[in-house]
């Protein structure tokens, strides 16, 4: 696997209040990597860097290009990484259709051809017979399911998502943790998620990077070596168990 | 079910009350409690409509050309002026203190000098119109504008959408709301601008009859002209809000 993007010595701080320091991190093609630490130690932060919406006080943020392979200084450059953020966003008084087509007609392509991209995702994403509804008409898991994919219409070749299921009940969202590393396997995206929940943590990620302090470090990694697809039944096994004792023991 | 019963409860109360008023104002007037040349009976008042019918067509449709024109134009600066001051927030701090100036001076109180400077004609109308109706459309739109979730803004500018692009997908249909509510008030306010403007001076509309009727002590056919306004706000308002209903479809859809 090779390296994809990597953050280099990123830090950060807001009217003289440190809240990233010294920050560096990488990710793989197709590799799932969790950004894991309590709310509030800057997470969000530290993806509106990565994305380019904020720029970093010192450090860089690299992303291999899509075509000669050379890498590209995307530090403070919006529009590299796709990037979605924890409400659904989506706007409501657009078609989910045409909400999820979004990004691509941005980039000036007509609505039509848009829709038809858009349209051939929908019954993978679980969205059929949702084209022509309004956003306020979907339940919050069909809502969080076109935000993910309208972010993946982005098309770029990371993914930045933050707390994606966090406002979700815990039945919805385990059946969205179960449905999402379905089509992480068929879409082979390279990711970086955001949670504060161990479990979730554990059960979708190759790499945990655990975010404490005050500014914020990433003090340890830990790699997940179960093999994907995972289902829910991972979260019940012993290994499962040695994992969220590990990290429990890191955070605290 | 229940819930339609409240539905026509809530229309019969208010259609009670103005009955009532209605036979408490006739029977004034029968019994002569009040003389009946300083307060006309409701169907004096109706029988001087029917007869003024012609006439109040003929005058409404001059007082509406003013209106709707001036609205138009109100319409139109207030929106171009919210967008400016939405994008360049220096023009905002400049214009937004000389804006509300402007609405504490009574249309009343400039109606007379904007016939001075502009003579007799339809100009001063339209400009009174224009100066009511712009403000409450720049301020509702601005408010509409800058209310856009900040969020939202962030995900527009990650995939890389220009102003331009963030204006008319997020913050110009997130301020429909404001409009369709600033167009309300806007459409009552040049109603009444054009018919303070025609009291002045001028030589049609229905503020220029009003002032012949009273000049002549008809009050029966003041209070049908009076009504004959407030109908034609009315009607206007409520074609606003049949506008704003098929404008924003997504705001009454229902089935999850």
């Amino acid at each position: 696997m090779s390296e994809i993007l990597k953050a280099e010595n990123i830090s950060k701080s807001f009217s003289d209040k440190d809240v990233l320091k010294n920050i560096t991190l990488t990710l793989n093609e197709g590799e799932l990597v969790c950004l894991l630490g309590v709310s509030g130690v800057g997470k969000t932060t530290l993806f509106n860097v990565l994305s380019g919406l904020t720029k970093p006080d010192s450090g860089s943020v690299m992303l291999k290009n899509k075509d000669n392979d050379e890498w590209e200084d995307v530090t403070g450059k919006n529009g590299y990484l796709s990037y979605m953020l924890q409400k659904d966003l989506l706007l409501p008084n657009k078609y989910v259709i045409d909400n999820v087509a979004l990004p691509l007609t941005l980039h000036k392509m007509s609505k039509k051809e848009a829709r038809e991209e858009a349209m051939s995702h929908f019954k993978r994403f679980g969205l059929e017979g949702c084209e022509k509804k309004y956003p306020a008409q979907l339940s919050g898991g069909m809502r969080q399911r076109a935000a993910l994919l309208r972010t993946y219409l982005c098309k770029n070749k990371v993914a930045l998502l933050d707390e994606p299921f966090s406002a979700l009940d815990t039945i919805t969202r385990s059946s969205m943790q179960e449905w999402y590393l379905d089509v992480m396997e068929e879409i082979k995206l390279s990711t970086i998620f955001i949670t504060h929940d161990i479990d979730e943590a554990i059960l979708i990620s190759d790499r945990i990077y655990i975010m404490k302090g005050n500014p914020a470090v990433l003090s340890d990694e830990i790699k997940i070596n179960e093999k994907k697809p995972r289902t829910q039944d991972f979260t019940l096994t012993n290994e499962f168990l040695e994992y969220k004792k590990t990290i429990k023991e890191k955070l605290g | 079910m229940n819930n339609k019963k409240g539905k026509i409860i809530d229309k019969l109360i208010p259609a009670a009350v103005i009955l009532l008023v209605l036979i408490v104002w006739q029977t004034a007037c029968s019994l002569k409690w009040v003389p009946g040349y300083m307060l006309p009976s409701p169907i004096n008042v109706v029988k001087a409509f029917v007869t003024d019918f012609h006439e109040l067509m003929i005058n409404s449709k001059a007082t509406l050309y003013e209106a709707v024109l001036g609205l138009t134009i109100g319409v139109l600066m207030g929106f171009f002026c919210a967008a400016i001051m939405d994008v360049l927030p220096s023009v905002k701090s400049a214009l937004y203190p000389i804006l509300v100036l402007t609405q504490t001076i009574p249309p009343v109180a400039i109606a007379p000098l904007l016939i001075l400077w502009f003579k007799y004609g339809i100009a001063p109308k339209v400009i009174l119109v224009v100066l009511v109706s712009f403000f409450p459309m720049a301020v509702g739109l601005l408010e509409g504008f800058q209310s856009v979730d900040s969020d939202m803004i962030k995900l527009m500018k990650s995939m890389k959408a220009n102003k331009w692009q963030i204006f008319w997908n997020v913050k110009f249909p997130n301020a429909l709301g404001a409009f369709f509510s600033g167009l309300k008030i806007a459409v009552a306010y040049s109603v009444v601008g054009a018919v303070i403007a025609e009291w002045l001076g001028g030589t049609e509309g229905l503020g220029v009859y009003m002032t012949r009727v009273k000049k002549s002590y008809q009050f029966d056919r003041m209070f049908a002209v009076i009504f004959f306004v407030s109908a034609i706000s009315l009607i206007l308002m409520e074609f606003v809000k049949l506008l704003q209903h098929y404008s924003m479809p997504w705001e009454h859809v229902k089935d999850k």
